[in-house]
């Protein structure tokens, strides 16, 4: 057991090892210093020729968010049709069908929003083409899109008044170019050489030792399990994600698989300190983001090392923990530290099943999914944390006795319904959604869909309204991952969390850079003593503060309903 | 400042007033106007309506009395929070009335044509002019354009020293409802009707104009979205419930929803507000709006001048240093008799420091010469063919050498050690004889030290603004402590100086009362003009210091800062106390059907019933429980913002967590005993 | 809008050959040179391919070594797990016939012996491994069934017990597949 926990301490603290030289070299890049990769400028001269971009042409808040708003709606549209039609498109070596229309819709809008909800199975429900031309495309360009505007959020930091954000274009670009596509080779190329298929032949067919006939899914999946976690996507290969043997085979690939997806929010973290030179600032919220992951992560592991009660009961041996859902080569530990990693970065993709988790660690990853702002996804991680910090400004400079400021700009009305807006919306969405769900489930439960209400439930009771509960709030939070028991492909899921997601998705994105553009245009006032310093602990604290209290309020009831009734029911 | 006024929060007439207003203020479009409060009102009424379907038969909804007793509550809940803003209004009306009472239907002298005609102060009109004599009450605000008068302003400062006005000058504004004691002015109307001074004012804390603050708004709708969230929470809770196959009560859902919405600030916002302007009031200083006050919280810089504010009146004799030989008493006669006919204050200050009769000296036919920018010095030459000269040693200097004097070693010595003290050194000379330097300095006022380094402490740097050279300026700014100068200030320098402070995005106060002062007063973000000062000066401030303290800005960064911290750390409070609601009552919703859920009971209620009442009359009551510190606001201290921060959590964040766990048990300790 | 749409055009279409026709090809064709040539690593026996090492197999049969249960019955052409949650009566009751099933066919050990990786399903459904204790408990079922040694089939078990990384991170475990052919060739 020891060993297991060793293996989780180790784990972050390479992650954090690595985040942070990382962070001093994406802050470079898009300072547009040297760096080791300078190699790749003729390429991108040439992309940006070719597309008629001047990449040193700037963009205020408005202009920045069309243009990011823009390609995502031809994304959109290119996915929809390619699923759609994926059944008589080449690579489809498995002849895989096509998609239904309301499940194009709802993959759709999961790739382009770094979602990664999966309504399918990977091994049947898409062909190598969509794996590669559409998931795989989209895992880099979608997590690029939240770097992006998230840098757009650095440009309006950095300068004291500024109405230029950057250009869209050329962030995006150069995120591909010079940051997601090399780390994403390199683990690619480990996964390959640890088991992991990377060769474009479909199926095989074999009889095993006992004499049974089976098959084994396979195809070009290391390259896009690399992007999956670097991205913060989430989105397996196969079914099982990264519980699948193929997908994830030993405990290094676990290591690497859950660094990776860490590596980036977190240097995005660093590299905010670098960029706009207050790393006291960026340390701080590392500092607060840890804490926050670590409260969730306690928790889980301890109860997942103690293993499930009710099977204690039966007399049998938990000196391996609770095994439900879970591989063997991760164990427990690493299991549960991923279960959190996973929910709280918005990444979604699983080593083991969350539906078969204990009762508290599924309340710890339906937290780390409410919250969505410890470390979070690519990009987007922070710009949610900065609604917190906005509203953590507010009040605590009200409680200073002066009017709110955040980095020597005043924080007003306007500022303040934004981001009283977007807290408000993943309340409504989140509680809106269970609620249609749960009216839906009792009063038509027999409605006439590919799966009738009163099949959608794979557990009774409180774990049933958990998986209800898990599934809109995972659309909500950008983060695709499961308690897998529900299911969702029906007209009903696809469409309610297809609208989630998009909601859940751009309105966070739009708030954060709308704020930062009106603030960053706005006269700026230097620190005095009478001044809040949000790069102290204090203020830290505080924002911590902010953050508890309005998860909390927001979902006290519905996590009693779930998981938090299920659990004192299972140690009553 | 006339602290003696009412400080009483609870005067029995005002309390009378405020109850019958919060009764008028139930009126739903009048509750409009505070969204947090009016949903609690839609609340009461659907609990009256659930307490009539109970009357008529309906079974599900638990007993009659308990439901009415939510109901009640519920409705006491809305009357404590108009209470509030009632009494907020009533203090400040009181105060208001009490001005205006001076002021009502003074007859007026007004001057038609070179005759006084008496009609009401009421039909004056701007530009009008009227004349007042010794008993007079001033009928409006106005500028004397002719004639000297002292007048009694303690109506409106509680000042009982009489002060003089005369035409001309800074000290020509008088304002309506004061008193000449002697003398006869004339005067020229300076506002409309209902738009003076007072008027405003007397509006202003009546709430009747009284606008949202900037930051009040953001607050407001910050509150709103808080509200709609738990709206969301308790809408949303009841298909939740169907799901668990729970039955839930409309009282126990409207009472989930009073209870997570922030009553608290939401029933005491306008109330601080009112208050706010009021304590403003209180300090003697009339705002012109609410902003103005809150502005004044968070200002950077305070432009301030050195005369009458850092130093008492104007530079004073403190010594006499006779030169070599020359004989002590004769060296200060000679120095009084060429002050005798000097008005400056330096002058006086000789005769007083010197401490001998004028009637001593006898100076029939002596000629005064007068002090002129060219010779730089006065004095007197006396019938007996004495010349006295007094002024800057080099012009005295000058003189003496022309005669073939010397100027004395040890003066000179002197005059440098008064100059680098920041002193002014005067010479006299007798006959081209140099005489003696008298030492003149500043005198700093006592403890005004202490006052700026508070302002430090609070982030406000302090600049004195002086017309002494720089050497000298140097040296006051030093003793006196603050941060900045401006030495032989021009008026168009403080101008640039407060236009630079803001290009660099600060916040610019300044303390005026010339005529010349109103282009920067008015440049300034918040411009304190004082009462003595002039008309302009008054019209391009934004604020009115009716003590003429230079120093009461300090008191106003005060109040603004009072202003934010009591909305934030009732908003913090306010929102904190949900924690220990949700613990009284989601277990009691929830526990007949979820027998687990008795872990969640933390505070071990009695019943359901017990627990759901509990939350709300606590809910209820901490309103007028916290009026008084809404009235009063919360209390400043100038210990850094993170320090402060830190102190507010503590008190009102953590405090706010506990307090309603310890209210709602004693609460359900006797509540308990019915249900 | 059309300013726009043209540069986010043209930037698709050269992002989609760069990341999804470029990047996967390079991949490819460096995982030729690793372990399975990027198809996925085969076991042989007598020139046979019998499995894939990280793919599990069932085994039901008292003769081999169990491998855990599974939601998919060890077919990977899917993958998945019960998705049952902790307190699920149904589920349970299927963790008890689990163990009430090993019991009967391990007769000689006790309940406190039986590891819960055992008797519950993985996420996977193709789970390649077993805890140590989860082989340990087969062993006496095992040498009966073959009519070996115990301690012949205990050296075999902790010959295949594979250290956690490093010797340091994460659980030790047992391929299943391997240990069972293994086996089938300590019997010739």
């Amino acid at each position: 057991m020891n060993s297991e926990l060793l293996g989780v301490i180790v784990t972050f603290l390479l992650t954090v090892l690595l985040a942070y030289p990382l962070g001093g070299y994406i802050a470079k890049v898009y300072c547009g210093e040297r760096t080791i990769l300078d190699f790749m400028k003729p390429v991108e001269r040439l992309i940006f020729r070719i597309s008629g971009i001047n990449p040193a042409e700037g963009m205020n808040w408005k202009q920045f968010l069309k243009a990011m708003l823009t390609i995502n709606m031809l994304w959109f549209v290119y996915a929809f049709f390619m699923f759609l039609l994926q059944g008589h498109l080449p690579l489809n070596p498995d002849a895989n069908p096509d998609m239904t229309p309301d499940l194009s819709f709802n993959s759709a809008i999961s790739f382009i929003t770094n979602t990664n909800w999966q309504n399918y199975s990977g091994e049947t429900g898409v062909t190598y083409l969509t794996q590669l031309f559409v998931i795989t495309f989209l895992q880099f360009v979608s997590a690029a899109t939240g770097i992006a505007c998230l840098v757009a959020m650095f440009n309006g930091l950095k300068h004291k008044t500024t109405e230029n954000l950057g250009n869209f274009w050329q962030i995006l670009t150069v995120t591909v170019t010079r940051i997601l596509l090399p780390i994403s080779i390199v683990i690619a190329v480990l996964l390959a050489f640890n088991g992991t298929p990377a060769s474009y032949d479909g199926k095989d067919t074999y009889i095993g030792l006992q004499g049974d006939t089976v098959q084994v899914s396979r195809g070009p999946a290391a390259g896009m399990i690399a992007i999956k976690h670097l991205g913060t996507n989430g989105g397996g290969w196969y079914n099982a994600n990264s519980a699948h043997p193929l997908e994830n085979p030993n405990y290094f690939t676990n290591m690497m698989e859950v660094i990776a997806q860490v590596l980036i929010p977190m240097s995005l973290l660093f590299a905010l300190g670098f960029y706009i030179k207050r790393r006291k600032f960026a340390n701080v919220i590392f500092g607060i983001m840890t804490l926050g992951m670590l409260c969730l992560v306690i928790p889980t592991i301890i109860t997942e090392i103690h293993g499930n009660p009710e099977i204690t009961r039966m007399g049998i041996s938990q000196a391996t923990g609770a095994m439900e859902g879970k591989e063997v080569r991760f164990g427990p530990a690493a299991s549960g530290y991923w279960s959190i990693v996973t929910t709280i970065i918005s990444t979604g993709s699983v080593n083991s099943m969350h539906d078969s988790s204990m009762a508290l660690s599924g309340l710890m990853q339906l937290l780390g999914m409410l919250v969505n702002g410890f470390y979070g996804g690519c990009g987007v991680g922070f710009l949610n944390y900065f609604i917190y910090i906005i509203i953590a400004v507010f009040i605590s400079g009200l409680m200073v006795g002066r009017t709110p400021e955040f980095m020597g700009h005043k924080v007003e009305a306007r500022e303040v319904k934004i981001a009283a807006l977007v807290t408000l919306l993943s309340a409504f969405i989140i509680k809106g959604g269970l609620a249609i769900a749960c009216y839906t489930l009792l009063h038509y439960s027999n409605a006439d869909w590919a799966f009738k209400p009163s099949g959608w439930l794979n557990n009774a009771g409180f774990h049933g309204f958990s998986e209800m509960m898990y599934a809109v709030t995972s659309a909500n939070a950008n983060n695709g991952s499961a308690f897998a028991g529900l299911t969702g492909n029906n007209i009903f899921w696809n469409v309610l969390l297809g609208v989630a997601i998009i909601l859940g998705r751009y309105l966070p994105i739009i708030g954060p850079i709308a704020i930062i553009g009106l603030m960053a245009k706005k006269k700026y006032v230097p620190d005095s003593a009478g001044t809040l310093k949000v790069d102290s602990i204090t203020f830290g604290a505080m924002t911590f503060g902010v953050i508890l209290i309005i998860t909390a309020l927001s979902y006290f009831p519905p996590l009693v309903l779930g998981p938090i009734a299920e659990y004192l029911s299972m140690h009553h | 400042m006339s602290t003696e006024k009412s400080n009483k929060l609870f005067e029995a007439a005002l309390v009378k007033d405020a109850l019958k207003q919060s009764f008028v203020k139930l009126n739903p479009k009048i509750m409009l106007r505070n969204p947090v409060m009016f949903t609690v009102e839609i609340g009461t009424a659907v609990m009256l309506g659930v307490c009539i379907w109970i009357a008529t038969g309906e079974k599900a909804q638990g007993s009659f009395i308990y439901n009415f007793s939510i109901f009640l509550v519920l409705f006491l809940t809305v009357l404590f929070a108009n209470f509030a803003e009632a009494i907020a209004e009533a203090r400040g009306k009181a105060q208001a009335d009490s001005l205006r009472k001076t002021r009502e239907e003074t007859p007026a002298k007004k001057l038609v044509a070179g005759k006084i005609e008496i009609v009401s102060s009421a039909l004056l009109r701007k530009g009008d002019v009227f004349v007042c004599e010794t008993g007079d009450m001033i009928p409006n605000d106005g500028e004397i354009i002719e004639g000297i008068a002292t007048i009694d302003e303690s109506a409106i400062t509680g000042e009982s020293a009489p002060v003089i006005r005369e035409s001309g000058g800074d000290k020509s504004s008088v304002t309506g409802g004061t008193k000449v004691l002697s003398d006869k002015i004339k005067v020229r109307v300076t506002t409309e009707p209902g738009e003076s001074f007072l008027d405003k004012m007397i509006a202003l804390v009546e709430g009747a104009s009284r606008q949202k603050t900037p930051n009040e708004i953001a607050l407001t709708i910050l509150l709103a979205s808080f509200t709609l969230i738990f709206l969301i929470v308790c809408v949303t809770l009841k298909p939740f419930a169907d799901y668990a196959n729970t039955p839930i009560t409309v009282s126990a859902l409207v009472s989930l929803y009073v209870c997570l919405i922030p009553t608290t600030i939401g029933g005491l916002l306008s109330a601080i507000g009112i208050a706010g302007m009021d304590r403003a009031l209180r300090a003697n200083v009339i705002t012109k709006s609410g902003k103005a006050v809150e502005t004044a919280g968070d200002l950077d810089t305070l432009l301030l001048d050195k005369t009458g504010t850092i130093t008492i009146g104007n530079r004073k004799a403190t010594n006499f240093w006779p030169a070599n030989g020359v004989d002590p008493k004769a060296f200060i006669d000679a120095c009084v008799l060429s002050s005798l006919a000097d008005e400056t204050p330096e002058g006086k200050s000789i005769i007083e420091l010197a401490n001998i009769s004028k009637d001593t000296f006898k100076i029939d036919g002596a000629v005064f010469i007068e002090f002129t920018a060219e010779t730089r010095c006065s004095g007197i030459d006396l019938v007996s063919g004495l010349r006295i000269r007094k002024g800057a040693s080099d012009s005295i200097r000058k003189i003496a050498e022309k005669a073939g004097n010397s100027f004395p070693e040890e003066t000179l010595e002197q005059v440098k050690k008064i100059s680098s003290n920041g002193g002014t050194p005067l010479v006299v000379s007798q006959n081209e004889q140099i005489l003696g330097v008298v030492e003149l300095q500043d005198i700093i006022k006592p403890g005004i030290q202490e006052r700026f380094e508070r302002l430090r402490k609070m982030g406000v740097k302090t600049v004195m603004v002086t017309g002494d050279n720089p050497l000298t300026a140097k040296f006051i700014a030093e003793k006196a402590g603050v941060d900045d100068f401006i030495a032989e200030a021009k008026p168009e320098d403080k101008m640039n100086y407060i236009k630079l402070e803001q290009q660099g995005g600060k916040l610019v106060a300044m303390m005026g009362d010339g005529t010349n002062d109103a282009p920067a007063l008015a440049q300034a973000d918040v411009g304190v003009a004082m009462n003595s000062g002039t008309q302009a000066a008054k019209e391009a401030g934004n604020m009115v210091d009716l003590d003429n303290d230079p120093t009461k800005l300090i008191e106003i960064v005060e109040i603004g800062k009072q202003l934010l911290m009591t909305r934030g750390t009732l908003t913090t409070f306010s929102i904190a106390n949900d924690v220990a609601k949700y613990f009284a009552i989601v277990p009691a919703l929830f526990i007949v059907s979820i027998p687990g859920l008795q872990a969640l009971n933390i505070m071990y209620l009695k019943s359901a019933e017990s627990a759901i009442l509990s939350a709300v009359i606590f809910n209820a009551i901490i309103i007028p429980i916290l009026i008084p510190l809404a009235l009063r606001g919360v209390a400043y201290k100038p210990i850094g913002a993170s320090a402060l921060l830190r102190r507010n959590l503590l008190i009102y964040g953590i405090g706010g967590v506990i307090a309603p766990f310890v209210g709602i048990k004693l609460l359900d300790m006797i509540v308990g005993l019915w249900f | 809008m059309k300013k726009h749409l043209i540069p986010s055009l043209i930037l698709t279409i050269v992002f989609v050959v760069i990341c999804s026709g470029l990047y996967p090809l390079l991949i490819a064709g460096i995982s030729k040179f690793a372990p399975g040539g990027g198809k996925g690593e085969t076991l042989l026996v007598n020139g046979k391919v019998v499995g894939y090492a990280n793919i599990g197999q069932k085994f039901t049969l008292d003769k081999y070594f169990w491998s855990r249960p599974s939601a998919v019955g060890y077919n990977a052409a899917g993958s998945g797990g019960s998705n049952k949650g902790p307190s699920d009566s149904a589920y349970l009751k299927q963790v008890q016939a689990n163990i009430d099933t090993f019991m009967v066919h391990n007769p000689t050990i006790t309940k406190l012996d039986i590891p819960a990786d055992m008797v519950t399903a993985s996420g996977s459904g193709l789970d390649p491994d077993i805890s140590v204790q989860g082989a340990l408990v087969q062993v006496n079922r095992i040498a009966k069934v073959r009519n070996l040694a115990p301690e012949q089939v205990l050296a075999l078990v902790n010959a295949h017990v594979e250290k956690p990384l490093l010797g340091l991170f994460g659980p030790a475990k047992i391929n299943v597949l391997k240990l069972n052919i293994a086996l089938d060739e300590l019997k010739k």
